[in-house]
């Protein structure tokens, strides 16, 4: 999906190219114009805002820079730290990576399968995609991972009602074996956003494909893993590239439930988490833009990986190559 | 394709429209069918009924209790939540984030509508360069730009104000939007600007009384989505407010959370509900632009 759209965008306009009028005098002239003026504070934004701060970016990763005295350059010397010397960093990274391995998948997973269940028209069916997208809007908010924070603790309500039938845990926050759990499940709570898109792609299958798989006699698995599937797969292209985007600059949830500080035993030290302590805390400007250079590159990696392999497994209806 | 060994067989038009797949189902299995729903709905909404339990359960009831509703509710925890905290009343927090909010939603919704239409619609030079680079950042942490644009603004001495989280806004940088509303608009009819060239339009009068108008539904989801971001925000709030008096309601709920007393949580759920509430009211008003905003354009929560 991501790739048919930024093909169509980024081809000229085929209708507008045909009539050659527009292209000469000062009707040209005149767009020219006013894109300019309407595209300014976007300019503006883009220049100031994203390609000036990502060139000074990369020059502060190779520096030494407290914020108040001048940079002073260090060559490589932040990344062979970070690769070799800073324990945390790599648990950091160790902890993003199970983070984003079980969340996106299992996220993902859960709104295919609810989309699934809501797809054909029944009564009530506004209701429950609203009460199913409703955890998306909220969950990113202090508030809710609070409320996670409570429920998980020890002697709270998840801990006591485990207890009651025998499991003691002993609360899960305070735990290094379990408190990446308790952020995983508040990401997965929110399969809300990935779910809408999936029952949009849903909508989109044309029922004929069904009316064949039904004439020639195909079970409902046979019938998902070859009609649905296939027919979905730029659609779960397009939410697996996101969910990896947006899992790999997870904050809010981590920094809440473990207060700032990443437990226990940094097993909740998400990688933006670690970027935050080391440059807003410790004042080690340099040492965290290399941070955000690696986080870059690994997003890059991966979402390159994505579109990479997509070639296999995503089809795009009327695509006969 | 995959799906090439399911095409229908050629004498489609003879068989019946009415394929077993669409007959209706059972009323067993329609029963079944709600119920599956309703109690996995009932999971999921559990946390936020809680919370709205929690807010009234006097102190020694909101950890442990595991029940939806107080014993004995009291209004006490929202005295003490709008009474404020370190000094700094509720209003303050709530003046702070609605303002933030607010001037977000002014700023994206005009700098993003102005830059999509160039887009969209306009030829110039360098539209396919600069295209280009706005669907690159779109994918760009915000992280890589981050510690350059707090030094920015702490030389320009605007940490610790509001600039640094509306100023941005008004520059078309959430690139989402931008790409949002280009998607919308090249939907709308390329016949309505031929026609209205031809009238004697030019592209501003052009942009102004044909697509502004039409576009309505893009500007709709764009305002709603940057209120909400924008009011959950945590990350970019917390890096640069410092003074509690320019605390917007997350830091405040973060505040409370460094008061890890058991007498402080009701107060803490009680405020956690009231920064809730925005959110749902929009959610409620608008959950139809919402889902079919984020059906239509890929937009996430």
């Amino acid at each position: 999906m991501v790739a048919q759209q930024v093909n169509e965008v980024a081809s000229p306009q085929p209708g507008r190219t045909g009539s050659g009028r527009a292209r000469k005098g000062s009707k040209s002239k005149e767009q020219t114009g006013i894109a300019y003026l309407f595209l300014s504070p976007w300019i503006a934004g883009a220049v100031l805002l994203t390609i000036g701060p990502m060139v000074a970016s990369l020059y502060l990763s190779f520096t030494d820079y407290n914020l108040f005295t001048a940079p002073e350059w260090v060559g490589l010397d932040n990344y062979i730290r970070l690769f070799t010397q800073d324990d945390r960093f790599m648990s950091s990274v160790g902890v993003t990576f199970q983070y984003v391995f079980l969340s996106a998948p299992l996220k993902l997973a859960a709104a295919l399968g609810v989309a699934l269940l809501l797809n054909r028209p029944r009564k009530g069916q506004g209701f429950y995609r609203s009460a199913f997208y409703a955890p998306s809007l909220l969950g990113a908010s202090v508030g809710i991972a609070l409320v996670w924070r409570s429920l998980f603790t020890d002697d709270g309500a998840v801990d006591s009602l485990l207890s009651s039938v025998g499991i003691n845990t002993g609360g899960w926050i305070n735990q290094p074996d379990y408190a990446m759990y308790v952020i995983v499940i508040l990401a997965v709570w929110q399969f809300g956003a990935p779910m809408v898109i999936f029952l949009a792609g849903l909508k989109q299958i044309p029922q004929d494909l069904y009316d064949a798989a039904a004439v020639d006699g195909a079970s409902t698995w046979k019938t998902f893993t070859s009609v649905t599937l296939p027919m979905l797969s730029p659609v779960i292209f397009f939410n697996l590239v996101m969910e990896i985007i947006q899992s790999f600059q997870s904050f809010t949830g981590a920094f809440v439930v473990s207060n700032g500080q990443g437990g226990p035993a940094d097993s909740t030290l998400f990688y933006t988490l670690y970027l935050y302590q080391r440059g807003f805390q410790d004042f080690q400007m340099g040492y965290a833009s290399a941070m955000a250079w690696l986080l870059l590159l690994t997003i890059a990696l991966f979402t390159g990986l994505v579109f990479k392999t997509s070639g296999r497994w995503v089809f795009y209806a009327g695509e006969d190559k | 394709m995959s799906t090439a060994t399911l095409t229908a067989p050629e004498d489609r038009g003879q068989t019946p429209v009415t394929s077993p797949k669409r007959k209706k189902p059972g009323r067993v299995r329609t029963v079944a069918w709600h119920a599956v729903i309703l109690a996995f709905i009932a999971v999921l909404l559990y946390p936020i009924a809680w919370l709205l339990g929690a807010s009234f359960k006097p102190a020694n009831e909101v950890i442990t209790s595991l029940a939806l509703l107080p014993e004995s509710p009291t209004w006490q925890n929202f005295v003490d939540a709008v009474a404020g905290i370190g000094g700094t009343s509720f209003g303050t927090f709530l003046y702070n984030s609605l303002f933030i909010a607010g001037g977000s939603v002014i700023g994206n919704v005009v700098s993003c509508v102005l830059a999509a239409y160039a887009f969209a619609r306009l030829r110039f030079k360098l539209s396919k360069l600069m295209f280009g680079f706005m669907l690159m950042t779109l994918m760009l942490p915000h992280h890589v730009v981050l510690i350059p644009q707090y030094i920015i603004f702490q030389n320009m001495g605007m940490v610790d104000t509001f600039w640094p989280l509306i100023l941005p806004k008004f520059l078309a940088t959430e690139a989402f939007f931008v790409f949002l509303m280009i998607q919308f608009m090249r939907g709308l009819p390329r016949e309505l600007d031929e026609a209205a060239t031809i009238d004697g339009c030019g592209p501003l009068r052009l942009f102004y009384y044909i697509i502004l108008p039409l576009a309505r539904p893009a500007l709709i989801t764009t305002a709603i989505f940057t209120f909400i971001w924008t009011w959950n925000d945590f990350f970019s709030q917390l890096i640069y407010l410092s003074s509690p008096s320019n605390y917007t309601l997350p830091l405040a709920l973060r505040l409370f959370i460094d008061q890890t007393s058991v007498s402080a949580y009701g107060p803490m759920f009680a405020m956690s509900v009231l920064t809730l509430v925005p959110i749902a009211l929009f959610f409620f008003a608008f959950q139809r632009y919402l889902v079919q905003g984020l059906a239509t354009s890929g937009l996430k929560g």
